[in-house]
């Protein structure tokens, strides 16, 4: 029987997997913004960018809110998690912060003005807005799965540094570079042209190294994690099935059936979501220096009374933040062309 | 410096900064889906072209807001993690249902409005913007639920060493929330008047669209009167409140060291900090007990005393908090209030005598007196939060505690000038943007934006 404290959990897991699969491929279209806007003239150069972030511009900050839900949630089910995990990775989540910051405020500011000197100062933001945290988070994802030195009282002991071992860095750039891959597809699925032809060829070519990398850190994850010991979970089938649907994805890139290709990149970030997840579980951060200090779903969490207040709620109110965010999507389906009129 | 002083500096800076987009966003959300809903219903293409105008400057500020509000969601934890752990119990269930309830729905239906101009009808356009207005004001509720357990905890128990919540209900309908809910709104709502008063009167002195700013005035002036009437009403039950609840915070805002019955208020008090003494004090008999009690008499306890009780209640212990600040930041935000009543009051009757154009000189009044409401906004929170020192949650947990244990001050350190300087950079850029479409006479912008929108060179210039 499932437990409030594992619903919490699975909860969790489906806000990361919401936030990675949705903001995933607005990061990838932030990262792809100086490179598939290449033009000769400038001013071509210009109405590429604004078409790319048009794409995302109606959806970016609610699929931002995924994070600050995950965030919440976290707080509220199980506050020694986000007490650990917050302070613990420190510096890391300051530099998220910035990054997250600058970007947001980017894609307001960037068209207000026409001077091209404003507008290479805000691209650059949402460039670096979006490399950075796709880096980042994959780097603390790869550190939660493969565990961190937590001490006796669930306190992250640890310094910045610590969290950049091989295995985490491998972590971050797979994020990257999926993440360039997914909105690479989606950019291809939202537009057409010079900019979707430009798209495609982007999706080609980062296909390959995205496979690798995904390969590299499926293997990696058998020797730094306790993935093979974990009794209860089996987490093979889930991280195959996302190997295999970057594979289909490569075919549906070639096929140029660009709605299947963003599904399967979309199937393999939410594979390897729930991957993480099921190599925590029942933990929620792993000690690295014994077992025993590892913060786990029963002694990080909330009281029973706070988890079933916030599961009636959460129960009611995510099914109609599902069913209007699909409605935003719905509104926005058409694909831009070079005669929309681009707001703002 | 050390771990607590800088943690302390930075949640200052940075929550004082997040509330400078906040209460436009309250207030400005709601006057421009009025503008929009006029439009609707009326056809009148003005205010579609308001809704628009109003609508840029709306969307500046709203970026600035949302990126701010990310550190505070995270920053309970980063710097007061064992503050997390203590309350998490209760504080994380508002902040988690205001990302539900409230985050979501706004982000995601500003992104509807911005882009759906054209794809939506008219009446789900406005509807959208509703939508947001909802959402922002909404997340205020929670955020304040979860303020309000700070200043006034209800609804929970001590137990295994944290406060475990007992009572849902009792949190949500916290009577702290009541009052400090609707004084904040009312706040934002005057915020937003005096914004669009300020500048549309900019306009109006220069004779630019008359009316276009003329109506936009004419709607501010009206929520700005309501909105400053209420503000004052709800600002009064909620001094009497913290007579109740945190009488130590009223003793400081009044600066009154010694108990007194009846209570006399203080016009103008000079004090010495280190002594902690009064030096010099011009005050109002009765008028503290009139204010406290309405009635002429009743004791108002003084610092001296409260002092006492806390120490012997909750051990020895300083526990005044920094009277001058509080002090002075109560009179900044009263002084602002009321220039801004007599300054809303007067342009209900410019507006209903049809004198806007006929009196330059109070309208230009109005572009400087934009920057009020923010004065007493900032001045309210300083006044409500170090008012609550040396408490978190109080009575419950002391500043000290709840810092997270793990940091260094050179972390802290740079997390603190990082996010000082990344801020400063963007104020100046968002003023920068506010000013340059504030100053635009919306007849231009609207011809070089509508008329030739389905040709390229617009895609370029806009």
């Amino acid at each position: 029987m499932l437990d409030l404290n594992t619903l919490w959990f699975v909860l969790i897991a489906v806000l990361y997997s919401g936030f990675f699969v949705l903001e995933g491929f607005d990061f990838g279209v932030g990262i792809l913004l100086p490179f598939i806007s290449r033009a000769q003239e400038p001013q071509e150069v210009d109405r590429r960018r604004r078409m790319m972030i048009n794409t995302i511009g109606p959806h970016w900050d609610g699929n931002e809110v995924w994070l600050l839900t995950a965030g919440g949630a976290t707080f509220a089910a199980f506050p020694h998690w986000y007490a650990t995990l917050f302070s613990g990775f420190y510096l890391a989540l300051f530099l998220l912060l910035l990054a997250l910051i600058v970007r947001g405020v980017a894609f307001e500011f960037r068209s207000k003005d026409a001077n091209p000197k404003w507008r290479r100062l805000w691209d650059g933001a949402i460039f670096i807005g979006s490399a950075l945290p796709a880096l980042l988070l994959g780097v603390a994802f790869g550190n939660l799965v493969r565990g961190v030195p937590i001490d006796a009282e669930m306190n992250y002991v640890g310094g910045f540094f610590n969290l950049l071992n091989p295995y985490a860095l491998l972590a971050g750039v797979t994020a990257l570079v999926t993440f360039a891959l997914h909105g690479a597809i989606f950019i291809s699925l939202k537009t057409e042209g010079d900019l979707k032809v430009a798209a495609s060829k982007a999706a080609q070519r980062l296909w390959l190294p995205t496979v690798i990398l995904l390969l590299g850190l499926l293997t990696f994850t058998y020797f730094e994690t306790d993935i093979l010991a974990r009794l209860g979970v089996n987490p093979g089938i889930v991280p195959l099935s996302g190997m295999a649907a970057i594979l289909l994805a490569g075919y549906f890139i070639r096929r140029q059936r660009e709605g299947w290709a963003f599904l399967m990149t979309a199937l393999t970030i939410l594979m390897t979501i729930a991957t993480v997840f099921m190599i925590l579980y029942p933990r929620v951060m792993i000690s690295s220096l014994d077992a025993s200090f590892s913060l786990t779903i029963y002694n990080a969490s909330s009281s029973p009374y706070t988890l079933r207040v916030m599961s009636i709620i959460a129960l009611t109110f995510v099914p109609v933040v599902l069913a209007y965010q699909a409605w935003s999507y719905w509104v926005f389906r058409k694909r831009l062309t070079v005669t929309s009129a681009l707001e703002y | 410096m050390d771990v607590i002083l800088l943690s302390r500096l930075q949640f200052a800076i940075t929550t004082v900064y997040h509330f400078f987009f906040v209460p436009l966003t309250l207030g400005l959300s709601v006057l421009v889906a009025l503008m929009e809903s006029i439009y609707v219903s009326t056809g009148q293409e003005v205010y579609k072209r308001m809704a628009k105008f109003w609508g840029k400057l709306f969307v500046i500020n709203f970026a600035m807001g949302v990126v701010t509000g990310i550190v505070q969601e995270f920053q309970f934890g980063m710097n007061w993690s064992e503050y997390s752990r203590f309350v998490g119990d209760i504080f994380g269930a508002p902040l988690a249902i205001e990302a539900l309830l409230a985050f979501f729905l706004e982000s995601t239906f500003l992104g509807v409005w911005i882009f759906g101009w054209e794809k939506l009808s008219k009446r789900a356009h406005a509807t959208a913007i509703w939508l947001v207005a909802i959402g922002s004001n909404v997340s205020a509720l929670w955020i304040l639920i979860a303020n309000s357990f700070m200043q006034q905890p209800v609804g929970y128990a001590l137990s295994g060493g944290r406060a475990e919540m007992t009572d849902f209900f009792a949190l949500v309908l916290n009577p702290n929330v009541w009052v400090q809910f609707p004084h904040v709104v009312m706040g934002g709502f005057v915020t937003a008047a005096f914004f669009v008063m300020g500048i549309s009167a900019y306009h109006l002195v220069r004779k630019n669209e008359v009316d276009f700013f003329k109506r936009s005035f004419q709607m501010a002036a009206i929520m700005g009167a309501i909105g400053i009437i209420m503000v004052g009403l709800i600002g009064h039950s909620q001094a009497q409140h913290i007579v109740e609840v945190q009488p130590m915070k009223m003793a400081a805002a009044e600066a009154l060291w010694n108990t007194e019955d009846p209570a006399s208020f203080s016009l103008l008090t000079i004090g010495d900090l280190t002594q902690r003494r009064e030096v010099f004090s011009i005050r109002l008999p009765r008028l503290l007990s009139l204010l406290a009690y309405n009635q002429l008499a009743g004791e108002v306890k003084g610092i001296y005393d409260l002092q006492n009780m806390y120490a012997a209640e909750y051990g020895p212990g300083d526990y005044i908090p920094p009277v001058a600040v509080i002090y002075w930041s109560f009179r900044i935000m009263v002084g602002a209030g009321v220039v801004l009543g007599l300054l809303a009051l007067y342009a209900l009757f410019m507006v209903m005598g049809d004198m806007l154009m006929v009196r330059p000189r109070a309208l230009r009044l109005y572009s400087w007196a934009l920057a009020l409401p923010y004065l007493a906004n900032t001045a309210g929170w300083m006044m409500t939060e170090m008012g609550r020192v040396p408490w978190v949650v109080y009575g419950l947990m002391k500043i000290e505690d709840a810092v997270s244990t793990t940091l260094s001050p050179a972390q802290v350190l740079i997390t603190l000038l990082g996010f000082t300087l990344i801020y400063g950079a963007l104020m100046v850029a968002d003023v920068y943007l506010l000013m340059k479409f504030a100053r635009k006479v919306p007849s231009e912008e609207m011809t070089a934006s509508t008329d030739d929108e389905e040709s390229l060179p617009s895609l370029i210039s806009t």
